[in-house]
């Protein structure tokens, strides 16, 4: 099972963090930064798995972006790098060519997206185009809604602002 | 400019469907992007934290601007600070009729909150209507939330629901409902144990992804118990098979591969059920054999098949073309250039050698190379392959290799690890005793603080029992070479605490033992020990103990004892001590140095660590005393559980289990009122509810007060769940720790008093051997090293079973002689850190420029057809930009990113001319520039999705 997704940049600065096991705040801050601190000196070219506590963390750089899930030492490294590469291709086909600053000022939808793909630590769904209709059919909604509150002209005054 | 951009990136943003944030937020986020230090951000966080307080506070915040508010609360929290002033906020909003409004709110909540947080309790009620909702993504928000919320206490509250939702129409309802049950397993099996035949229903289910989330609850199902699952071995061969040959929709084609991650899921599945069934797994062979064949080794997900593919054959019942088959890609594993597939290849052969222990023996080198390999990962798992191949042919290399490694890492986890197998495998195939006591003199010195306590007693023990054989000669030239060896090492400064009980413990049980040594030697060093070590009563407690001892033996061998003035001044100075146990075993030092030598003997004999001791537990020889004080009229003595009984509440505090804490609630609605039911005794207890702040059809009702005595009435309507709800009667379990603590105070020669701590020992010397060695080629340095390694391969591993003693030579090709040296090995220079043998050696290190790399890098962008995935490892096609907009700042800062990493392996290669410097500058400006210099570069993940 997969025990938590952490998103970091290569500055360290954590972009998304998602726990399937309880941790409390002090332990986050902990493992945060020791495994930044491990994973961000790491070489290219070295393996994209680091031991850790006991437990396997599978890591991948997107260009700036570290995305790293911690696993279970029975657990398939190779599959979770390509669960990594699955959510980042979501991710990608959802804002289209996505970056880390999509990533930055909307991480709530990449949120959404991944309680999509993951639930409770497991693969919950492999197919892509089955989360892209559900996360759609979630963003109809928000459309409707959005109608209501005239929020476009909203965007549009802030944006000019 | 900059902003400029980033307001058309909102702008697009907006027009994808997002809620634009407000401009504040915006800021909030950019001002913590642009922060240059930790301290920074921190204070920009921490003002926000107070600017989000008062406006949480504030009267009527519209919703919309309530939701900016939880989301900025949601990116707090992310940063490490703490946002529980707001909680309540995202648990109120989870009450909102707006889908989009409770989505943000179960967003929140189910990052804030872990399953046993208070406010949960006030979600619950929210969940259960969700889950009756028409709207399907309603009802796929509250099952998300209850997968990360609910915990075993609650699980009752929403199990029928969520078993109902099993047959919802959306597959999408269908597909969480499973993941929640299993969820309910993982936290409470029995909880769900009536309900498995659903999960085996689900596995015809017309859809897909239900079918591939249905294997994730089966998985556990079958690893908990194998026999009640093996009728559905077929189904899942015939599905794995269904899915191989292109049956299932294209959509979950991943990479040209058919479903992989539920061909993956299967595999596992199939491992389980194939383990010792020879039937089983015969049914897998055919679709193994398949895979084998369809498997695209080019992609790294055809890889991840290959390799389960590989732990599935190593669990079933072996077949040999299977077997053969795995054997393939496995070294296609270890030839490869990634780094991960040799991972993944020297994992799999360390699964395969246990049933084929040859097949190592074609891939030394490449094992030696892994061993070598500047990657740390790598190294371990190479050690660990090692850890599964020792025997007593090569322990010894193995073994010392694993020490200098140890040595020279810093990673606390991992070296406590290393050195307890290190440990383990001296114990089981030392081949001499010298050489163990010189290994656990080295583990000790080098990880004593962290290997567990019951090495250094396992240790003790063995030295005082010998190896088991009747053969007192051995085991008493084995103490003799311990003392030798501690008496070397005992005057070196900062030994580890655990090391220095050891040697105390050995020391004072054997020092004196064969009389070679003189007992004021001893205890001489035995005071010196004591004195500067000061301030650990450990092991100053096993001093004491040590010299009590040496002067019991020369009291009771008639000699005349001369008490070291040092060894006075200790004893009067611990007389004084404020640790009562340095008092005692002071004071009882004083009181033994008086008596005369027959009373000595009886109460320290010599020799007898070893000796039983019977313990009379009930105490039975203070029965006639009891019984006279009952006679004179006293109380007799009722046990604590009788007094307390089972209304004593408090001390279950059982860190195993999730008790069920003392504020269960029901969620049931109040049923509907009867005319005969109403009792006073009910109505008095049941509080009027307090008015909450939102409205809802059914309020909770605190069950703790209701419960014990009303439950009979109240019937709390639960389908043929288990009963989770009243109080379980915790029967404090009478601890029998007086009892064992008495025990060890009798203990004759005092050492099991003591508390953990680590110790360990010195000896620098380390034995020459043969792979220190730097050439890159295959010199004979390393082929020694690998016949060593591998020599005895062939030798069945069933000698790992003699247990330390026999340490008969491996009759393979080894080339390491395993005759015991005769005396200490002489000090030599500590060969080099195994991580210095890496760079030189690193032929994977290309000399070729970086600029120049990049070059070719943009040459071939326009070209490239998105084929990120053929080079699993490559940094610079994974960094770098393909899109035609790359402007060139942003190309320098992954430039410089990549020579960044890189810059530890490219020192020693690049010179020292202007290029580096350029770098180096560059780097500098780019960091300088930029928070991330993504933001100048939108499109980076294009190269890899083309």
């Amino acid at each position: 099972m997969i025990h938590f997704v952490l998103l970091v940049s290569r500055q360290g600065k954590v972009r998304l963090t998602k726990w399937y096991s309880p941790y409390t705040q002090k332990e986050r801050s902990k493992v945060i930064r020791e495994l930044s601190g491990v994973i961000l000196n790491r070489g290219p070219k070295l393996c994209n798995f680091v031991e850790w506590r006991g437990y396997k963390v599978v890591y991948k750089r997107y260009a700036s972006l570290y995305f790293c899930m911690c696993i279970d030492q029975e657990d398939n490294e190779l599959e979770v790098l390509e669960i990594i590469h699955h959510y980042v291709e979501i991710l990608d086909r959802y804002f289209g060519s996505v970056c880390e600053l999509d990533l930055i000022f909307n991480f709530h939808k990449a949120y959404y997206i991944l309680d999509e793909l993951l639930i409770a630590g497991e693969l919950q769904e492999s197919s892509k185009k089955t989360v892209a209709r559900i996360i759609s059919a979630q963003d109809q909604l928000v459309e409707a809604a959005k109608e209501e509150a005239g929020s476009i002209s909203n965007i549009i005054a802030q944006a000019t602002k | 400019m900059e902003q400029l951009k980033t307001i058309g990136r909102e702008l697009a943003m907006g027009s994808q469907g997002g809620f634009g944030q407000s401009k504040e937020f915006l800021d909030l986020v950019k001002s913590i992007g642009e922060a240059r230090s930790k301290a920074e951000e921190d204070r920009i966080v921490l003002s926000e934290i107070e600017i989000l307080k008062r406006r949480l506070l504030e009267p009527d915040v519209p919703k919309r601007k309530m939701k900016e508010y939880i989301i900025r609360l949601v990116y707090i929290e992310m940063l490490g600070h703490d946002a529980s002033f707001g909680y309540i906020h995202a648990v109120k909003m989870t009450h909102d009729d707006n889908l989009l409004l409770k989505r943000t709110g179960y967003l929140a909540v189910t990052l804030f909150l872990n399953e046993d947080h208070d406010l949960i309790i006030l979600i619950v009620n929210t969940i259960q209507k969700d889950l009756r909702s028409d709207n399907f993504l309603v009802v796929c928000a509250a099952l998300n939330a209850i997968c990360r919320l609910i915990n075993e206490e609650t699980i009752p509250a929403v199990l029928p629901q969520v078993v109902d939702l099993l047959n919802h129409q959306k597959e999408a309802v269908r597909k969480k409902a499973i993941m929640a049950l299993h969820r309910f397993h993982r936290k409470s099996p029995s909880s769900v144990s009536h309900l498995i035949s659903n999960f085996r229903k689900r596995l015809c289910d017309n859809d897909p992804g239900v079918m591939g989330a249905t294997l994730c609850p089966l998985f556990d199902l079958i690893s908990e118990d194998v026999t009640t699952y093996k009728d559905l071995v077929s189904s899942f061969v015939s599905i794995l098979k269904q899915v191989t040959e292109r049956r299932l929709p294209k959509s979950y084609d991943y990479h040209q591969m058919p479903a992989p991650f539920i061909q993956i899921k299967l595999l596992k599945i199939m491992a389980l059920l194939g383990s010792g069934d020879k039937s089983a797994s015969e049914i897998m062979y055919m679709v193994l054999g398949d895979l084998f064949r369809k498997c695209d080794s080019s992609t790294n997900i055809g890889n991840a098949i290959l390799y389960e593919c590989i732990r599935c054959i190593s669990s079933i019942l072996p077949s040999p073309k299977l077997l053969e088959a795995a054997a393939d890609a496995i070294s296609k594993f270890l030839k490869s250039d990634s780094h991960n597939l040799k991972y993944m290849g020297i994992d799999g052969l360390g699964r395969l050698i246990k049933i084929s222990p040859d097949i190592a023996e074609q891939h030394q080198l490449a094992v030696i190379d892994c061993l070598e390999d500047p990657d740390d990962t790598l190294k371990r798992k190479t050690f660990e392959l090692l850890y599964k191949m020792t025997k007593s042919s090569n322990v010894e290399v193995i073994v010392d290799r694993m020490i200098d490694y140890m040595i020279s890492i810093n990673d606390n986890h991992y070296k406590t690890e290393i050195a307890s197998r290190c440990v383990e495998l001296a114990e089981q195939f030392a081949p001499s005793n010298q050489w163990f006591i010189q290994t656990m003199n080295k583990v000790f010195e080098h990880a004593g603080d962290l290997v567990n306590i019951k090495v250094a007693h396992n240790l003790m023990r063995l030295i005082a029992e010998g190896f088991g054989e009747d053969d007192d000669d051995a085991d008493s030239k084995l103490r003799l070479s311990a003392v030798e060896s501690y008496l070397k090492i005992i005057s070196e400064p900062k030994l580890p605490s655990l090391f220095l009980q050891v040697i105390s413990w050995v020391l004072g049980e054997y020092g004196t033992a064969d009389g070679k040594y003189s007992a004021s030697y001893i205890s001489g060093k035995l005071c010196d020990v004591a004195d500067a070590y000061s301030s650990d009563e450990t092991v100053k407690g096993y001093a004491v103990s040590a010299l009590m001892k040496i002067y019991a033996f020369e009291i009771a061998s008639g000699r005349k004892v001369d008490v070291l003035p040092e060894c006075q001044s200790l004893i009067e100075e611990l007389l004084a001590s404020h640790s009562t146990d340095l008092q005692q075993r002071a004071y009882e030092l004083q009181a033994l140095l008086a008596l005369d030598a027959r009373a000595v003997e009886s109460i320290i004999p010599l020799d007898a660590s070893c000796e039983d001791i019977e313990v009379d537990k009930d105490l039975s020889f203070l029965n006639g005393y009891i019984q006279q004080a009952i006679e004179s009229g006293a109380q007799p003595y009722i046990s604590e559980r009788e007094r307390s009984g089972m209304f004593e509440t408090s001390d279950y505090h059982s860190q195993d289990h999730h008790e069920v804490p003392s504020h269960a609630l029901r969620f049931e609605a109040y049923e509907l009122p009867k005319p005969s039911v109403p009792q006073q005794a009910s109505t008095e207890l049941v509080p009027v509810p307090e008015p909450s702040y939102y409205s809802e059809p059914h309020q909770p009702i605190p069950t703790s007060l209701v419960s014990e005595r009303d439950s009979s009435e109240i019937k709390l309507r639960l389908d043929g769940v288990k009963q989770k709800w009243g109080r379980p009667n915790y029967q404090p379990t009478t601890s029998s720790s007086p009892n064992t603590s008495s025990i060890s105070q009798q203990a004759p020669n005092g050492t099991a008093t003591q508390h953990s701590d680590g110790g360990v020992g010195s000896s620098s010397s380390k034995p020459q051997s043969s792979y220190n060695s730097k050439k890159p080629e295959v010199d004979p340095e390393k082929q020694r090293l690998a016949a060593s390694l591998f020599g005895g391969s062939s030798s069945s591993r069933s000698d790992r079973k003699s247990s330390s003693g026999g340490h008969k030579p491996g009759k393979g090709t080894a080339n390491k002689p395993t005759t015991i040296p005769k005396e200490n090995p002489t000090p030599v220079q500590p060969p080099p850190d195994l991580l210095d043998l890496g760079e030189p050696t690193a032929t994977t290190v290309t000399t070729m420029d970086p600029f120049k790399e990049l070059e070719g890098l943009l040459d071939s962008s326009s070209s490239q057809d998105g084929g990120g995935s053929t080079d699993v490892m490559g940094l610079y096609s994974d960094a770098a930009p393909v899109t035609t907009t790359t402007s060139v700042d942003s190309l320098l800062s992954e430039l410089s990113d990549g020579s960044k990493g890189n810059s530890r392996t490219y020192q020693s290669q690049t010179s020292k001319g202007p290029n580096s410097k350029e770098a180096l500058e560059k780097d500098a400006l780019v960091r300088q520039m930029g928070v991330n210099p993504t933001s100048q570069n939108p499109t980076l993940f294009k190269d890899l999705l083309g």
